[in-house]
């Protein structure tokens, strides 16, 4: 008989997660210590039960033949820095060190000049003015700016901000300070697949509606918003519209006049560029007027106050100019990538792919599976040689599972058992196929120490199991 | 006007620091990136159009010249899907 106190989903999430978090700050500190240096890789958290056939080592190679360092696959978490960007950002640091406000001198002039070259380069991406670019600290500042900003300007006449239940933490919670300030938001719930619905966006608008805001690429399961369409809507109801395009920008095509967008921001360190910058577009014609959160001396047409970081404006300006070049080149690999770890996973039992399954409404660069009968959790503890995220939100101390997924409708244990694949431009096809092999190896282990799968093998009908202490 | 002999040379000096790389992932694109674009050019006669992507392909090699030194200065654990090399 099956004793039930080693029903793994019983244990507490709390347990869980902050085992995770343990394993996460341990594989930190070899990696902090390690550089330069070989270290022998840990054992692995998750064990077989005592005296079990079977092994979490690998049965197909020699371990000792290879590395220890783990394969990145978390591009949506950040990115690594192009060499190229690099490169540009090290003039700065040897030798033009002005300050872009000299206007006095020539080390201020040499400096002025690449910023605004970099401006030309980030505007160019959404086919926006370079005047109408600001440069912030990232996506959060940005998006922070303008789900507070607009709405405050306005807010004599305005009381109303729409937004989606999938944005992400950052838009959420500066919705939530509007609130707090005495406006009202829609948050728009989203279908299966994660696509809000236009109807429900029609219905939600109202006189004193100011702003919509719509992510264009979600983070956690890589769907695509109609963005033209909500675009056309929030024109011919005078709304401004403004979209989270942290995933999206040089990723997919996005032109801000012919989609009718107001506001979008960007992230650097999500196009393989450095991190601490950011920009946000602000519409020019007609114009969108905002409250600046940070005052000062007027920088940035007065929304943004603060002197510029050129090495980092020039580095972000030069990944986003390669966003463009490489535009073809990158979108080939990742998809090729994209499909063969899409086929080498989905064809495990009892998987399901999160996201659209409509191609024009998906970016192939994040793959979204649940595992059943699996805590994602424990998948990734066995996971330790793959740089994964799981779906919940561990990271951020919260211990629900991914909000994201559960707003498509999923519930708990399959948000719980969902992890996210990130493949970027570094992204080698010898790497997706380790992946492909250590998921394949590593879920066949834990499904064999799991009771639950056994009585699913059994033909047991979980839902018809009345569990004690409910 | 660039020869065919400058462009090949060109393409094996650009691939020789490719390799330099220490970081994998860097090495491996570059080498995807080199060979992709030489492949996609090939077809290009215009003597104008050769010239100058050749003087980009000149550029391209002092930068990879730089940050393939730079992978060698700072560098990491391999990664568990590259070979140790043994010692001799
Ligand atoms: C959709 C989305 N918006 C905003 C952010 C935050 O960006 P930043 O790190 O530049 O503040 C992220 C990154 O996690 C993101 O994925």
């Amino acid at each position: 008989m099956k004793s039930l106190a080693r029903f793994g989903t019983g244990l507490s999430r709390a347990a869980t997660c902050s085992l995770a978090r343990a394993t996460t700050v341990r594989a930190l500190a070899t990696t902090a210590t390690s550089v330069h240096t070989s270290s022998p890789s840990a054992e692995p958290v998750v064990t077989p039960p005592e005296g079990s056939t079977i092994s979490l080592k690998s049965a197909s190679r020699d371990e000792s033949k290879f590395g220890t360092r783990p394969i990145y696959l978390d591009v949506q978490a950040t990115s690594p820095t192009d060499p190229r960007v690099v490169d540009k950002m090290l003039e700065f640091y040897t030798g033009m060190y002005g300050n872009p406000h000299s206007s006095t001198h020539a080390y201020g002039w040499e400096t002025d000049k690449e910023v605004e070259k970099a401006r030309e380069y980030i505007a160019a991406g959404i086919k926006a003015d370079p005047k109408e670019i600001i440069f912030t600290s990232g996506a959060t500042e940005s998006n922070n700016m303008a789900i507070k900003g607009v709405p405050r300007f306005y807010k004599k006449t305005k009381k109303h901000i729409i937004t989606t239940q999938t944005e992400h933490k950052c838009v959420l919670d500066s919705a939530r300070h509007m609130q707090d300030e005495g406006f009202d938001v829609t948050y728009l719930p989203v279908n299966e697949q994660g696509l809000i619905s236009l109807d429900d966006l029609k219905n939600a608008i109202r006189k004193d509606t100011i702003l919509v805001s719509v992510m264009a690429v979600n983070n956690e399961i890589g769907v695509i918003q109609p963005l033209k369409e909500i675009g056309q809507i929030c024109r011919d109801n005078k709304i401004f519209f403004h979209t989270d395009a942290a995933q999206a920008y040089g990723k997919i095509d996005i032109d801000v006049n012919a989609m009718n967008i107001d506001l979008l921001s960007i992230s650097s360190h999500k196009i393989y560029g450095p991190m601490g910058i950011g920009a946000i577009y602000i519409r020019r014609r007609p114009r969108v007027r905002l409250d600046p959160i940070i005052t000062g001396g007027g920088q940035e047409r007065g929304l943004r106050s603060g002197t510029l970081a050129p090495p980092l404006v020039a580095g972000f300006g030069e990944a986003a100019r390669l966003m463009q070049t490489e535009l073809e080149f990158d979108k080939a690999h990742i998809t090729k990538l994209s499909e063969k770890l899409r086929a080498g996973l989905l064809s495990i039992p009892s998987t399901q792919l999160n996201g659209s399954h409509d191609p024009n409404s998906q970016y192939p660069g994040c793959v979204n599976i649940s595992f059943a009968y699996i805590e994602g959790e424990s998948l990734l503890m066995a996971l330790k040689d793959i740089a994964l995220s799981s779906g919940s939100a561990c990271t951020s101390a919260s211990l629900e599972p991914s909000y994201v997924l559960h707003a498509l409708g999923a519930d708990d244990a399959l948000a719980h058992s969902s992890i996210r694949f990130g493949i970027g431009r570094f992204t080698t096809e010898a790497e997706i196929d380790y992946v492909i092999n250590a998921i394949n190896e590593r879920v066949d282990f834990l499904r064999k120490m799991s009771p639950l799968w056994e009585m699913v093998q059994e033909g047991i009908d979980l839902d018809s199991i009345e569990w004690s202490g409910h | 006007m660039t020869t065919q002999r400058e462009v090949l040379s060109l393409y094996k000096q650009l691939l020789n620091k490719a390799y330099k790389f220490d970081n994998y992932n860097f090495r491996e694109y570059a080498k995807r990136k080199i060979t992709h674009s030489f492949k996609t050019n090939k077809s290009v006669t215009d003597g104008e159009s050769i010239t100058q992507l050749y003087n980009a392909g000149i550029d391209s090699l002092a930068q990879l010249h730089r940050q393939a030194t730079i992978s060698g200065m700072f560098t990491f654990d391999k990664l568990v899907v590259e070979p140790l090399k043994k010692h001799h």
